[in-house]
């Protein structure tokens, strides 16, 4: 059953109360969820892109022209959504017990010997994107690339642009 | 009932051919069509709820047999049935990491031709605590035994439960010393133990003597016994009300069934293609160690790609795992199993059928010759959860990502804290001369990942028992008599930052008291963060560190009745070291070995936080207040880290100071502009840091542990940095 587009508006802010937050998770998944949840947020964004698929919080996959690529919220754009994300981003690297101290007691954070935090900022907003929590020297991820074609095609049913 | 044995039956015969099947037709015993749901779905579901409710009824009663609070309070237990050729049909509740375990064991069984030698027979008792052949560590011990109806074979009942003691070569449940599997205490390698429903003596002899505590295990035993029982029982009702043949059908329909709804939650819940993330953790043994060859530190490595397929297929890979070694962190590939098991009953299939179905569904790579599957019967497993829990955090967050893109976001949860610092050793109570244990078990507590829609739970959570819970102070103070507690609270600045926090950790201070000499020793993570980051912007929750205080003047304040420090809330303000006297221990690194302790020592267990979400900036002020006012964060954090400045009003509640937030927070997004580099500076400068050689040796042995091990990953690494055929760090 479809929920009613303020009540997604308001799990999506975090704004649904909890005893109806646990109804829906108790509840068989609505299969529109998708699309609702993806209507919700293109009427929020201030580009006219078409987003087809929420990365995180602030970047989509959105369709401009004949490319997918992925977009932040704020209007910057990262690039074709198949190249990582993270290597058009603003890097802040904690690396020292200095930059690390900024956030952690000694005690309770990691020794940048060991671990440093990567911070991954939107050049456009320096929104947080991401944080990986990673040894010095370790290769950056990409954390999600989704199969387009097949979860529009095979599992929605829907035609790409 | 006659007694009948099971050599007739070929059990290892059916096994291939059930595999057989599978492998040829995707379907569990070949199974496409689940016709007894089809024909009366009610009298289906009827029957599965029968045998799901004796399965837990049967841990409800069992657990009052034991005295153990690890398993009476916390509830570390739980029972299985399983089909004749070991695949679990229905769980009870509890670690229900095991079923899968228990699993693996009963095949050891039949692939070995146990009912050749020594035999299946009617009333046979086994037990096993291998993890080399399917147990996760010693101390989680097996009972199983056989259930006949009629003369004929008709499955395994199987109950597990956690040891206070499996004598290790030091006490307790979770050894961090031992190097080897010569030091892991009292093994059961699938052992028959009994016949006619009873405990050969022989066995109980040999286990009160291999153990610390021997009559929590001779309780423990029984309790598993208890439970079985209750299980055959309720089996063989089953079967008088519908008869064999229906029961034997249904076995196979309900995993087959359970295969479906894992993969149909797939489908309906994530989005295909590849995610992937990678997690840590620390193995601090320089200049700790007891043994020559564990003497350096190490750090494990948890790669993870989890590929959901076009056709909804699911497979996890752990390629590029660092190497197993001399200590206890080792794990098999049946632990790594019962783990992925685990945390898609939590995750994907909470609400299907829980069976080894969901298991034939997830497709899983733990690449043979590593920690995750160290296929060394030689090695240590006493503690395998130290490098398995950190790693299953990744599972979490890819399957996160998913529920994101989906729209599901009520299901998103960031990871978890890690369920360690379990306080263990034990000492000699001066007014009895009794040896009394401590292994605690309130760890099984700690933060819960923050959510794609709220915060993490607080102190409520353990990945490998959704039922988690701390237990008692004062049930933990009856068997771990010489460790008063004087404090259980709250931790501040354990929760992981983000828009959403993660659930916040907290501590416990105990005072030694009344021994004539004591042993204590613990681990968790100290110089790495558990797991990995959060999502999304969210931050890591904090590590945890080592404080104990020795040789205090305890007695002496209590006798002036002066206030008592009751922890570290802040570790700037030092609140134990100020208001006491004595030797003060502090590491950042929490792993400890034993050490020795007396009256009026102090000592401290960190309990961890879990991960946030988003970015910090995006909480709102008042949250941020709040979670001031209820210590889940320190004043100087709030401003530091999420730029919301508090202050107290005149009655003494914590009140933001609007203008002083605003200017703190556009100070924080400026500083993100003026610190930050391009990643191509950023790449150039992380490039240069291996080219130079300028990172520490633990990470440099990590990085040649996995580049030896896995080709793939080797060539990966190479090329992300662009460096040479061949290259090492």
């Amino acid at each position: 059953m479809p929920y009613d587009p303020k009540t997604l508006a308001d799990l999506l802010d975090g704004r649904l109360p909890w005893a109806e937050t646990k109804e829906i998770m108790s509840q068989q998944k609505d299969p529109e969820r998708f699309r609702m949840v993806r209507d919700i947020l293109q009427e929020r964004v201030r580009f006219p892109e078409r987003i087809l698929l929420p990365l995180t919080p602030h970047l989509y996959i959105v369709q401009k022209g004949a490319d997918r690529i992925v977009k932040c919220d704020c209007g910057y754009e990262f690039g074709d959504y198949r190249r990582n994300w993270k290597t058009q981003a603003r890097v802040l690297v904690r690396d020292t017990p200095e930059l690390m101290a900024e956030l952690y007691h000694p005690d309770q954070g990691a020794d940048p010997d060991w671990e440093e935090l990567r911070e991954f900022y939107c050049p456009g907003c320096y929104a947080l994107l991401e944080v990986d929590a990673v040894p010095p020297g370790y290769p950056v991820l990409m954390d999600f690339l989704p199969d387009l074609d097949a979860f529009y095609r095979d599992w929605l049913g829907e035609p790409l642009p | 009932m006659p007694e009948q044995t099971a050599r007739a039956v070929g059990l290892r015969r059916r096994l291939e051919e059930m595999e057989r099947l599978y492998r040829e037709t995707g379907h569990y015993g070949g199974i496409d069509r689940l016709t007894l749901k089809e024909q009366d779905p009610f009298r289906y579901e009827k029957v599965y709820a029968e045998l799901r409710g004796a399965l837990v009824s049967a841990r409800e009663t069992a657990l009052h047999i034991s005295a153990s609070p690890i398993v009476r309070n916390i509830g570390e237990l739980c029972f299985a049935f399983y089909t004749p050729e070991g695949d679990s049909v229905a769980v009870s509740t509890g670690i229900i990491t095991h079923v899968h375990t228990m699993s693996e064991a009963i095949k050891f069984m039949i692939r070995n031709d146990y009912d050749q030698d020594p035999g299946i027979a009617e009333g046979d008792i086994f037990c096993n605590n291998d993890p080399d052949l399917g147990n996760v560590h010693t101390t989680d011990v097996h009972t199983i035994i056989p259930v006949f109806w009629e003369g004929e074979m008709i499955g395994w009942a199987g109950g597990v439960a956690h040891q206070v003691d499996i004598g290790a070569s030091t006490p307790g449940h979770d050894p961090i010393a031992t190097a080897n599997r010569f030091e892991d205490g009292f093994y059961v390698t699938a052992e028959k133990i009994g016949e006619r429903d009873a405990v050969r003596k022989d066995f109980k002899v040999r286990a009160s003597r291999s153990v610390r505590t021997p009559l929590y295990w001779d309780l423990d035993e029984k309790c598993r016994l208890a439970g079985v029982y209750m299980i055959r029982d309720a089996v063989h009702r089953i079967i008088r009300e519908e008869g064999l043949d229906y029961f034997l059908r249904f076995m196979r329909e309900a995993i087959e069934e359970g295969r479906q709804i894992f993969l149909a939650r797939v489908r309906e819940r994530l989005v295909p293609g590849v995610y992937r993330t990678a997690s840590f953790e620390d193995a601090p043994y320089a200049g700790k160690a007891w043994h020559p060859e564990q003497n350096q530190d190490r750090m494990m490595h948890a790669p993870m790609t989890i590929t959901i397929g076009a056709d909804g297929s699911f497979f996890l890979d752990m390629e590029g795992a660092s190497a197993p070694g001399p200590f206890p962190f080792n794990a098999s590939e049946g632990s790594m199993q019962g783990a992925l098991w685990v945390l898609i009953t939590q995750t994907l299939i909470y609400d299907g059928k829980v069976n080894d179905g969901s298991y034939l569904a997830a497709g899983h790579h733990f690449p043979r010759g590593t920690w995750c599957n160290a296929a060394d019967p030689t090695l240590a497993y006493g503690s395998p959860w130290g490098f398995l829990i950190p790693a299953f955090t990744g599972m979490f967050r890819c399957l996160s990502r998913g529920y994101f893109a989906r729209g599901y976001r009520e299901e998103i949860v960031c990871g978890y804290g890690f369920t360690g610092d379990p306080t263990q050793g034990g000492g000699i109570l001066r007014a009895t001369g009794q040896y009394f244990p401590v292994s605690n078990f309130e760890l099984c507590s700690v933060g819960l990942g923050a959510r794609g829609t709220m915060d993490g739970l607080d102190a409520a959570y353990a990945m490998w028992n959704p039922e988690a819970d701390m237990g008692d102070a004062e049930v933990w103070e009856t068997i771990e008599s010489g460790l008063l507690y004087l404090s259980r609270r709250i931790k501040p600045d354990t929760a992981g930052y983000g828009r959403y926090r993660g659930g916040s950790g907290w501590e416990a201070l105990r005072l030694v008291h009344g021994v004539t000499g004591m042993e204590l020793y613990s681990f968790r993570d100290g110089a790495v963060f558990h797991g990995g980051a959060g999502l999304f912007g969210g931050y890591p929750n904090a590590t945890g560190y080592r404080l104990f205080l020795r040789r205090t003047n305890f007695a002496e304040v209590v006798r002036e009745r002066r206030p008592y420090p009751l922890g570290d809330a802040d570790p700037a303000r030092r609140e134990l070291d100020t208001a006491l006297r004595g030797e003060v221990h502090r590491s950042p690194h929490a792993l400890i070995l034993p050490q020795t302790f007396g009256d009026d020592d102090l000592w401290l267990c960190v309990f961890s936080g879990g991960p946030g979400y988003g970015d910090p900036l995006e909480r709102t002020p008042a949250e941020v207040c709040a979670d001031v006012a209820g210590n889940v964060y320190l004043p100087r954090t709030a401003e530091n880290v999420f730029g919301v400045v508090v202050r107290p009003d005149a009655a003494g509640e914590w009140r933001v100071d609007e203008a002083a937030t605003e200017r703190r927070r556009a100070a924080l997004r400026a500083d993100r502009r003026a610190r930050s580099v391009d990643y191509a500076t950023f790449w150039e400068r992380e490039r240069r840091k291996l080219l130079e050689g300028r990172i520490a040796d633990v990470v440099r042995r990590m990085y040649r542990e996995s580049m030896s091990g896995s080709a793939r990953w080797a060539e990966e690494f190479r090329a992300f940095w662009q460096l040479p055929d061949g290259w090492m760090p």
